[in-house]
Parts: structure tokens; C-alpha cells; sequence
């Protein structure tokens, strides 16, 4: 009973899937190519980075993450957050849980911001995509605009939330 | 290619795990799994629905509501068929260039892939579930806001 309520949306999905289907054949039949090519996508992305994951819970010091990525971390803080952002793999809802673990960590909430921010709009392969398919120019604008922007985001975001909400946020995601 | 990188990575740090301490691999493993195991209905769930959605939105039907002269309109449009989709990139990037040859305008597309890739309506849930309701909608609403303001600079640059 409990597993059926915990995939209640999924099952209510697929109802809806099997309408369409028999709705127009066509119709649904993309819709489940369209669900196949994602859980493939989905299980191939995320075992790696839940094993990644354990391992930095498990092995790394949170006095470690602190150093590198917490309070006091300054400029280099960010630009780590930046980096490991920008080189991750994997559509926005991944950084979520990385998100989270990072918190559980104590990694600044700026940090985590630029960190979000960089996964949704700097990640190089999607930049390389992009070049490809729209050309030199429409990336390169695209990118000089969204730099600043996810810094802007993450300044606004970060003025926005005062220090008992933040620590309910923390609070939150370590409770996932 | 990532996919690759990051299975070798995890790969190779676990064997090192395994070596230094095996009861602390298997801790790591068993937190994999819980996390996992914890957001898998909600993935599950938004996936079926995005593949709902998508399967609605063939390239033709997208090019006819987000082209070159459908203006800002088209990009108030493309902003909400970005925000309530949720396409890989390596999906999303050939077909916003299908979509261009389709007669697709360049500011529209820039909304498009912009929200497409920052705003979440139907990650919204799993959002909420690990910040809390201030920060989803307020990092959504903002993302939402900036993709406006690039489709306008590309409009100018590119367009």
C-alpha cells in the first residue's frame, strides 16, 4: 500500500500514457519513447553520482569541505562551485541531491548557489551542443550573459533568505 | 563520453574505499542506495509526465508558435514550453537546430533553451522537497525572469 502511494504521480503518469495510447496510437507511443530514452538516461546518470555521493559523506571530513567550500572560503570557494558545476554531466534535477549533500557538508549557501546556477547554465558539454548546433556566436553571447547572471542569482538568492531560513533550507535537505 | 568518466571515477574510488576500509565502503553504498531509492518515485513520476508533454510537442507544432515574426509573444511562449519541459542537452541542442531550420527565431529559441535548462516546473516538487518552497520559486522566478533578458540581447546580437 505504502509503495503504491509513494509512486502515486508515476502510476497516475502512466494511466494517462495508456489513455493516450488508446486515444491515438501514435500519440503514445511517442510518449513512451520519449519515457524510455529518459529512464535510460536517468539510470545511467545517476548510479555514478549517487556512489560519488556516499563516498564523499562517508570518507570526507566535513571540516575538509568546510576549508575548501565553507563560510570563510572567499573567492576560491566560488570559483570551485563554478568548476565542479560547470564540468558536471547530467540534467538540472541531479544537482539536487549533490546539492544536498554538499550542505550536509556545511559548504557556504552562496556557494551552493553558484554551484546550482553553473550546472543549469555553464556546463562545458552542453556549451559544446550549443556551438554545434547554433553556432559561435549565439553560445558565446549566451554564455557572456549568463556568467554574470548566476552570480547575480546567486547574490540575490543569498540576500534573500536570512540566516534562520538558510539554516531551515540546510536543515531540509538533510533530512533528504 | 561523461557517462564513461564518471563510471571509472566512481569505479576507481570505490575499489580504493574497498581497500582502505571495507565496512566504510559498504556504509557509502548503503547511503547511495537510501538517497537513491529516497527521490526514485518522484524521478519516476516526472519523467512519465514529461514524456506526456513532449509526445503533445512534435518540431512542427514548436516552430509554428515560437517563429522569427511571432515576436515577444513567441518568446513568452517558448519561456513556458521551456519551463515545463525537460529535455537532455544533447537532445535539446539538434533539435533547437531543427527547430531553426523550421523557421524558429533566434530570441525565441534563446528563451527556449534558457528556461529549457534553468527553469523547472515539473522538477518543482523534488525542488521544494530538498530547499523548501521560498527557494524553488524564488531561484524559478528569477531564472524565468533572465531568460527574457538574454532572448532580448541575442535578438539584438544575433537575430
Amino acid at each position: 500500500m505504502d509503495l503504491i502511494k509513494k509512486y502515486s504521480i508515476f502510476l497516475i503518469a502512466v494511466f494517462i500514457i495508456i489513455l493516450a495510447f488508446l486515444w491515438d496510437k501514435e500519440l503514445g507511443s511517442n510518449a513512451i519513447e520519449t519515457v524510455k530514452f529518459s529512464t535510460v538516461e536517468m539510470l545511467l546518470v545517476l548510479p555514478p553520482v549517487f556512489i560519488l555521493l556516499g563516498l564523499l559523506d562517508v570518507w570526507v571530513p566535513r571540516d575538509t569541505m568546510v576549508k575548501y567550500m565553507g563560510e570563510n572560503s572567499g573567492f576560491k570557494g566560488a570559483l570551485l562551485a563554478f568548476i565542479i558545476g560547470s564540468s558536471a554531466a547530467g540534467p538540472l534535477y541531479v544537482v539536487f541531491p549533490i546539492a544536498a549533500a554538499f550542505m550536509k557538508k556545511d559548504v557556504r549557501f552562496y556557494n551552493i548557489l553558484i554551484l546550482i546556477g553553473a550546472w543549469s547554465t555553464t556546463k562545458i558539454p552542453m556549451l559544446l551542443f550549443e556551438f554545434s548546433a547554433l553556432g559561435g556566436q549565439f553560445m558565446f553571447t549566451r554564455l557572456l550573459m549568463n556568467i554574470p547572471i548566476v552570480i547575480i542569482m546567486a547574490l540575490v538568492m543569498d540576500k534573500a533568505f536570512k540566516q534562520n531560513q538558510v539554516e531551515a533550507i540546510y536543515n531540509l535537505a538533510k533530512s533528504n | 563520453m561523461q557517462n564513461i568518466i564518471f563510471y571509472s571515477l566512481s569505479f576507481l574510488l570505490l575499489l580504493i574505499s574497498f581497500l582502505k576500509d571495507r565496512s566504510k565502503t559498504k556504509k557509502s553504498l548503503l547511503k547511495a542506495w537510501k538517497s537513491f531509492e529516497n527521490i526514485l518515485p518522484q524521478m519516476l513520476g516526472m519523467i512519465a509526465f514529461i514524456g506526456i508533454i513532449i509526445a503533445f510537442l512534435s518540431p512542427g507544432v514548436i516552430s509554428s508558435i515560437i517563429g522569427n515574426s511571432s515576436g515577444w509573444f513567441g518568446v513568452v511562449t517558448a519561456s513556458v514550453i521551456g519551463s515545463v519541459t525537460l529535455i537532455p542537452a544533447f537532445v535539446a541542442f539538434p533539435m533547437a537546430a531543427i527547430l531553426l531550420q523550421n523557421g524558429a527565431g533566434y530570441m525565441q529559441l534563446s528563451a527556449f533553451l534558457s528556461t529549457l535548462t534553468m527553469v523547472g516546473i515539473i522538477t518543482l516538487p523534488l525542488e521544494v522537497k530538498f530547499f523548501g518552497k521560498k527557494f524553488a520559486a524564488l531561484r524559478n522566478s528569477l531564472a524565468f525572469v533572465f531568460a527574457f533578458l538574454v532572448a532580448f540581447v541575442i535578438g539584438k546580437v544575433v537575430g
